[in-house]
Formats: structure tokens, sequence, C-alpha cells
């Protein structure tokens, strides 16, 4: 393998305007699957959410999940889009293994909904991304290569899980986002959390993006300034976080950028996200040559949803994000930086869910923008994905406001909590992580620092209180943090006053 | 007990609820008459003797306790073997499933199950229901019980040999351009395509999924008319099921019966479509056709001649439109799951795409070859809209022709099929003239309107059965029935009983059951 040139970000913006397209792939959250009545619930034991139909057994028919046509519709009126009048599935002829009837049932021309909008803000600034699509799809199943590479190629031989295969997937598209120069990998990343709050909002997808509930595709070109015709553009798959969007759109405009100077033509293909290496590698060449052999579903009747129903959708759709934002903002009385970061972390629903659990809007915030959101960084997740609720984030709050625990402690607390040692209340007996309360104990520790350190009671009695922080920190220290700081340093200010 | 084998199926249905027999007798007479005759005719791929006794006992259990499930409960019948069935094979007639047992029952065969109809086993058909004559099943041809060297029709040729040689009183089979009507017009048989979407596809094996149809194959029209309730109506398995109710079928054909007998058919308007017939039709197939035409207007039918130009291309629009839809459902059969799995010769370690490829290879016959590269060739981008694109309009302007018609008239008619079984063998290397088979039943798949072909008689020059085609508008079967079982009346008294009784007799084994 020829090491691969990546021009610096600044060297290649200068040069080149580059043109992005998102494809995100929602699962939806149906009960059943998009064709059969199977269960769709995540990390069954292989093989057992399947049925004649999603296996593709000769003569199984599919019958459309009605809550999926529903719930693609809600995402195409969230979305701004026109709703079809009367659209229809088609086949998508392909042979592979993990693709039970070697076609996948999608729309392709007429897609179910269309021409829509969303705006999405990016350090202050507004930028409208325009929707060419949204369209319903089923899931394939699950390849799984054995051998020592873990790839296809030099597998010593390969399983396949179909409990995925038949799940609903709406993917959305959008139009060539253009003129967002180096801001591409923010707009990128931004389009894709502010899509998943809304879908979110929607309660249509569990939009867990490391579980593969929400995937994107990055489609990246570059052309030089000035330039009409779009570039040749690369697709970037397995871009697994919000994290990964950002840096993929950066490495791959890096990369594009080395190669056009040095005259080197950009192949159109499909490239994959490496997380580890933060780099994206070869993978399928796509060409026009790719011919699927679409035609319609004859096993399915098309789908003419009435406009009474598109209406009634329409009316009962949540508000909007920018309209939510503003009156969150409002309700929690953040600033405009602090409202900005909050929605850049993808956490304004996790802070209104975790402030209807009882907690103040700021102590929500902190939480999730700075403990956890380190937390979730350092896995390689998004906030959305880490193993601690709203709930969970209140109640640790509710215990350091009564007292019971401090900062510190709340820290081993969610350590806890992440871990699955149960709820923040549990982990706290089990981890005998309760602050001392006993007066007493507390008492004679303050006794002993006071003892320890003569110099600084004086000073304390001069009226110097700063100096306080000294015999805290000793007295926090004897009683291994389990203390209350604020309830040690009235002790403290009582026995030299 | 070999004369049960001889009644119609609503015979044994009124001996049953008698007690003149039992179920375990009736189907104990047909498993011996397949044991007795079927090594000359191969009906069948799969016969299951004890499955169907097992039935049977259950059946007359049922019916001693006073509780038949339906009108046809404890009568035995045939399945084509491209319904999938629970724990009998399902082969389509092809080595890529070879050995796979459905883990379902398709829902024409769970309708029989509850109605109570004991499976006497699976029927020979072309490999995935492509052929007109059976002879391209990869387990070797069926036989026509009125001269074994010839052809008993297809796809569905073992559903027509097993009826018209007594094995069976009622089988299945499935109509994508002719095949239950074709093997019933040149096996002296009954055969109904239903209304698309009046019978369940659900459990059918695809070959053309906007043709395929079930329906019936009976000896007579009432039985066929019994059979067509037990396996119609609204099913939420497959989205193009009608959801309505069938018209009545049985009472249109007992109507019809009477009518026949009395010879009063005034007030029906008959239509004789100008472009299935004429030349290239067999004098004697001809001259059956008119003669039962006559008969229709004796007994005070008014006949009108009408057009439908678009039939012309009829054949054309159905070999882009069939081999399009079958070359993608056929993909499936690719040894990863089920089926025929055959290792690559000369390859140490082949990939999934190796092994797609040999088993392919070896699984399908060449008829199959031939369609899935003529489908995937009409589908290629460039080349969508002049084959697939252009045989849909084809099938639009079909439906208009139709539509137009029924304003004249209240059914269609034509022969079924433009010769008599032709000699096996005699046409296998030529595709095209094989095809021609199927020229006068294929609109109808095409409209997705109902069928139906009775015997019309035999012709002069070989004394092989014709067929005579009814054409009704679509959830209109009931006229099929009515016209139908009034001609049907007319030809038995004119020919002094059924004309399968003109029939040679077959060879009998000694019953080794």
């Amino acid at each position: 393998m020829t090491a691969v040139s990546v021009m610096s970000y600044d060297d290649a913006l200068a040069a080149f305007d580059p043109v992005l397209g998102l494809e995100v792939h929602v699962e939806l959250n149906t009960a059943s699957k998009m064709f059969c009545g199977c269960p769709t619930e995540f990390g069954a034991e292989p093989n057992t959410q399947v049925c004649p139909v999603c296996l593709g057994l000769p003569g199984a028919m599919p019958v459309v999940n009605a809550k999926a046509i529903e719930s693609a519709m809600r995402i195409g009126l969230a979305l701004n889009c026109d709703i079809a009048q009367w659209c229809r599935f088609a086949r998508k002829n392909y042979f592979y293994p993990d693709m039970p009837k070697n076609f996948q049932t999608s729309q392709y021309d007429e897609p179910i909904a269309f021409e829509g909008y969303t705006d999405v803000e990016v350090e202050g600034q507004t930028f409208r991304i325009e929707v060419e699509r949204a369209h319903m799809e089923e899931d394939t199943g699950k390849s799984m290569h054995v051998g020592t590479s873990g790839r296809i190629h030099g597998a010593d031989y390969s399983l396949v899980d179909y409990n995925r295969a038949g799940i609903p997937l709406i993917e959305i598209v959008t139009k060539p986002i253009e003129g967002i120069g180096d801001k591409a990998p923010l707009v990128a990343k931004a389009y894709v959390a502010h899509l998943r709050d809304l879908l979110l909002g929607l309660g249509v997808s569990d939009v867990r993006m490391e579980q593969g509930s929400l995937r994107c595709d990055v489609n990246l070109s570059l052309r030089p300034h000035g330039q009409v015709k779009l570039g040749t553009r690369t697709e970037t798959k397995n871009v697994n976080s919000l994290r990964s969007v950002e840096r993929a759109v950066r490495y791959e405009i890096g990369r594009q950028a080395a190669l056009l100077t040095e005259g080197t033509a950009i192949i159109q293909e499909t490239r994959h996200w490496q997380e580890d290496a933060g780099v994206t590698t070869s993978g399928r060449l796509k060409s026009d040559a790719d011919d699927y052999r679409y035609f319609p579903e004859p096993d399915l009747v098309p789908i003419a949803p009435s406009r009474e129903w598109v209406e009634q959708l329409k009316s009962a759709l949540p508000e909007p994000p920018s309209v939510r934002r503003t009156r969150l903002q409002e309700a929690w009385g953040f600033s405009d930086l602090e409202m900005r970061d909050t929605v850049g972390a993808g956490a304004m629903t996790l802070v209104e869910q975790t402030v209807s659990e009882g907690a103040t809007p700021a102590a929500a915030r902190k939480w999730w923008l700075s403990d956890l959101a380190r937390r979730a960084n350092e896995a390689g997740v998004d906030l959305l994905s880490l193993d601690v609720t709203p709930a969970d984030v209140a109640r640790v709050q509710a215990l350091v406001d009564e007292g019971k625990i401090n900062d510190k402690i709340a820290r081993q607390v969610f350590d806890g909590v992440l871990a699955g040692e149960g709820t923040p209340d549990e982990v706290v007996t089990a981890r005998g992580l309760a602050v001392v309360s006993d007066e007493g104990a507390l008492s004679e520790a303050v006794d002993r620092a006071i003892e320890a350190n003569p110099g600084v009671a004086d000073k304390i009695r001069d009226g110097k209180l700063a100096a306080a922080g000294a015999l805290i920190g000793a007295v926090m220290k004897e009683m291994r943090g389990q203390a209350d700081a604020g309830r040690v340093r009235e002790l403290i200010l009582t026995k030299l006053s | 007990m070999s004369d049960l084998t001889r009644r119609t199926a609503a015979e044994l249905a009124d001996a049953l609820a008698s007690g003149e027999t039992t179920s375990v007798e009736v189907t104990s007479a047909h498993l011996d008459r397949i044991a007795g005759v079927d090594h000359d005719l191969h009906s069948f791929l799969h016969v299951d003797a004890e499955g169907a006794i097992s039935a049977a006992r259950e059946s007359d259990a049922r019916r001693s306790a006073g509780k038949p499930a339906s009108a046809l409960d404890g009568v035995p019948i045939a399945v084509k073997d491209i319904l999938t069935t629970i724990g009998m094979p399902t082969t389509c007639g092809s080595r890529i499933l070879e050995g796979w047992v459905p883990p379902y029952d398709a829902t024409v065969v769970s309708r029989l199950k509850a109605a109570g109809l004991p499976i006497l086993g699976k029927t020979n058909m072309d490999e995935f229901a492509m052929g007109s004559s059976t002879e391209h099943s990869a387990y070797g041809p069926t036989h026509n019980p009125w001269d074994l060297d010839r052809i008993p029709g297809g796809s569905g040729g073992g559903s027509a040999a097993a009826v018209s040689s007594f094995e069976a009183p009622l089988a299945i089979g499935t109509d994508t351009g002719g095949s239950i009507r074709q093997p019933g017009a040149v096996t002296g048989t009954v055969g109904v395509k239903p209304t698309f979407g009046g019978v369940s596809r659900y459990g059918l094996v695809a070959l053309a999924n906007s043709l395929d149809q079930a329906g019936p194959v009976a000896r007579t029209i009432l039985d066929a008319a019994l059979l067509h309730e037990v396996i119609g109506g609204h099913d939420p398995l497959d989205s193009t099921s009608i959801d309505q109710p069938l018209p009545p079928l049985v009472e249109a054909a007992r109507e019809g019966t009477r009518q026949g007998a009395a010879r009063d058919l005034s007030g029906l308007r008959i239509g004789v479509v100008k472009e299935l017939g004429g030349d290239g039709y067999q004098a004697g197939v001809r001259a059956r056709f008119d003669e039962s035409v006559q008969l229709l207007v004796d007994a005070g039918a008014s006949v009108v001649e009408v057009s439908c130009p678009h039939f012309v291309h009829a054949l054309a629009a159905y070999y882009l439109i069939l081999p399009s839809e079958a070359s993608s459902n056929l993909a499936k059969f690719d040894a990863m799951r089920y089926g025929l799995r055959v290792w690559p010769e000369g390859i140490e370690s082949p990939s999934a795409e190796e092994v797609m490829r040999a088993s392919r290879d070896a699984g399908f016959g060449d008829e199959v070859k031939r369609r899935i590269i003529l489908g995937t060739y009409a589908l290629s981008s460039g080349y969508y809209d002049a084959y697939y694109g252009q045989a849909q309009k084809v099938r639009t302007l079909i439906s208009r022709d139709f539509d137009a018609a029924f304003e004249q008239a209240d059914v269609l008619v034509s022969p079924t099929a433009p010769t008599t079984a032709f000699k096996i063998g005699e046409k296998v290397d030529d595709p095209v003239s094989m095809y021609l088979n199927d020229i006068a039943t294929i609109p109808a798949n095409l409209a997705g309107v109902p069928g139906l072909s009775l015997p019309s008689g035999l012709a002069d020059e070989d004394g092989l059965p014709t067929g005579f085609q009814i054409l009704a508008p679509a959830m209109a079967d009931d006229r099929l029935y009515r016209v139908g079982a009034a001609l049907e009346a007319m030809l038995i008294h004119a020919w002094g009983g059924p004309l399968l009784a003109r029939a040679p007799e077959l060879a009998q084994k000694e019953s080794v059951r």
C-alpha cells in the first residue's frame, strides 16, 4: 500500500471548494419489520427473529407495515418535504449472501417524501440543507467473516444473521450542499446531530449510531474555487459517530486536495472510515456500470396516502427544532453560547428530559456537557449512547443537593452507573459512597486538622478566611473525599471563631 | 372400490355426507389408482400416502361427530408442486430445490387442510412453471392419459393428467399464461384461472408475480366451483389479494347446469374474439369451437364478434414481463440458505459467488436459464423503457381492449389452445413454437381477468380433446361457471356422457399398496 498524502486543511480550503452530500439511513423503531410481523429488537440471538418473509423463502410475500409508512411520512413532513400522492416500492437487484431474496425491496424513483429542507446552525450561522428525498427500504442481514482478518478476504468462513433483514429503514438524501467552505466538517456534523434530535423528537427511531440505527454515508467532492461543475465524489461509509462525521469530511478534503493538486483524478468509489486510524480506505469501485435492474415490486400495491392522513400527521408533528430551541433557551435561561454548546453536543433533548426529571437546567447542562461528554468522547460514542439515563443524571444531582454526595463522589457514582452496577442510589450503597454526615466523626476530623496545622488555624482566627481551604483539604483527605465540603467549612469556621 | 375414482368431487361429497363411503375408502382408492397407473403417467413428483390417509381418518372422525369442515371434507386432492407444503417436498420441478421441505403452508394449502381435503401428493410441472408441455420438468415429463406419447400440456401437466386419469378427483394448478387452462384443454378436463387477486398467492413460488394465479383443476364445472370457493377469497398475507367477497360460484354453476338442461340462455351475450381464432388454429379445434358456439346460440344466446386489436402484441409483451419478474424472483436460489449446493470444480477454496454460480448452473434447466437471461436483459439500464416499460404499456392497451369487449358481451369465448396435444419431444427444441401454445390464454393473465377452459370434444383428425375458453370481467368469475356449466350440460347431452368416458383405459399395475 502506498502512503497516502493528505494536504493540510487550510491549504486544501485555500485551493478548493468542498461540496457535501449526506445520505442518512435511519432504522425505524417499529415493533415489527417492514414487510412481516417479526420483532425488531436489537441484540437477539442470531436468526431468532426471522420468518418465511424476511428469510425470502420461496413463495413468501411481503405486506407493508403501516406504522413504517406513517413514520416515513412524519419524517418527510418534519423535513418540509412533499408527500407523494402515489408511490411504489421497487426491487433493487444484486447478489449478496446477507440479502435473502438477492434483491432489496426499496423505493427508487417514487420516494414517499421529496423536495424538502431543514435549517441547521453552526457557530451562530444558519445553513439551509435541501433534502432531495426520504424513501423507505428494508435493511439487509449482517455478515460476520470468521478468520484472522475479520474481513471477507481471507476469511475461513462467514456467518449470516438475518435478524436485521427486513427492518424498516428510511434513507434521507440531501441535495449537494454547496458554499459552506471551511465549515464543511462542522455543517456535516451539525446536520446529522440536528437530524438525530429531530428524529428523537418524532420518536420514530432509537437513533443510536453505534448500534447502526442511524448510519451516515458522507459524499464529498472538491472543485477549484469558481468552478460550477461538481467534482468527482467519493462516498464514505462506516461513519458511526458525530465526531467521525466531522473527522471523515475533514480527512477526505485533505486527501482529495492532495490528489487533485498532484494532478491525479479522484476515483468515484465507496470508501470506508477507519475510526482508529482516522483515515478513509478504498472500498468497492462505484461506477455507472452498477445496474440494479430496478422495477416496481409486483407483490405490493401502490401506496396512496390520503391527503386527510397527511394533514392529520402534519398537524400532530412536534414543534420544529428551531422553535423548540428558542423556547427551551428561554425557559432554561441559557446564554446563546451555552445553548449552542448544548445543541452542538447533541444534548438538547437529554437536558430537557433531565430537567423534566427534576434537575435544574444548569445542573443538567453541567453533567451532560462536561463529565458525561468527556466519557462519551473517550469511548468514541455519542452522548445518547452512554448507558446513563436523564433520570440517573437528575437523581445524582438530587443526591448532591441533599448533601448525600458531593460532585467528586458524583463522578464515582457515574462510574458505577456506566459500569452497569445499578441506579445511582444502588451504586452509592454498594460502593459505600455516601458522604460522612456523622457530625461526631466529622467534628473529630476537624479538630485533628486544626491541631496539626496551628499556623493555618491562627490565620483563620485572624480573619483570613481564605486559609480555610487548606484545612478543608486536610479533612477531606482524611475522610477520603466522602464529606460535604460545605459542612466541613462551616465546622472549621465555627470552631475557630 | 375403483368406481370411487370415477366419481366427481360433488358425487364423492354426497356419498361421504350420506355415509355411503368414508374418506379413508375414497382416499385409498385414489392412492391405489396412483400406484396402479402413475408409472406410465408420472403425474406425481411426490405421493404422501401416509399423510393423506391420516387426514382422511380425521375427516371421517369429524364426519361421524357430525361436524364436517366443508362440503368437500374428505374429498382428496392433488397439489401442483409449486405451492409450499409443510412436511412435503416442494421442488417446482427444479433440481435447484431438490430436497427442500418448506416450513410453512401456502394459503391455498392451509385452506384445503382447513376444509378437510386430504392431500394425495404434489404434481409434476415444467420447471418453475416455464413451459406448455411439462417436458421441462427436471424430473422427467408427464404423459397424456389420452395418448402416452403426447404431452399433457403445461406447465401444470401433472395436475391435469392426475385428474384426467382418475388419480385424483380434484387438483390445484397455477396459471401464469395458460398453465391451468391449456393442460385442461389437451387432457379433456376443466381448468379455471380465477381473477388476479381472487385466490391468494402466498406460498405460491412466484414465476411472474403480476401474472400468476392459482386455481382449480377438475372434471366438471361444478367441481371446479366447489374447489374455487374453498381456496378463494381475501388473504391478508397477499397484498395483491382482493378484499371483496367472491361472487357465489357454486350457485352459478348449478344455475348454469339448469339453464343448459333447459336450453335457456336467452339474454346472454357471447363475444367471439376475432383475434383468437382462424389461421394457426387446428381445423378440428376450430370445428369443435364453432359447434359449441352454435349450441349456445341454439339455446338463445346472442353472439357478436368482438375485436381486441392489441391481443396480437400479447405474446411479445408477456415474454418481456414474465422473464423480467422471473429473473428477479429466481435470484433467491443461490445455494446459501436452502436447496441444491454445488461445489465448483477445480477451485480449492471457492467464494460465495463461485458457489452461487456453480449451483445455479447445475440447478437450473435450459428454459429457466433462457428466461433469466431474457429478463435480466429486458430490465437492464438503457433497455428498460424499450422492453419492460413498453410491455407494460401494451398490457394497459390489452386491458382496455377487454373493457371495450365486455361492453358488448357478458363473456368472451375462444378455443383454449390452438392445437390438440402434440407429441413429446416435438417442440422441445423450438421455444417460439412452444410459446405459441398460449396465444389464446395469455391476454387474460396480462389483464388479470378470469378464464375457464372446458372440454369441447375430440378433434376429427387425431381424436384428441379440444378446449373451449370462456373469459369474464375481473371479479365476475361466476359468469365463467354459469356459462361453462350450461355449455357442459348441452355437450354431455350431445355426447351421451362425459368426454373422459371416451379416454382409453390405462394399463393398471396390480396394487402394491
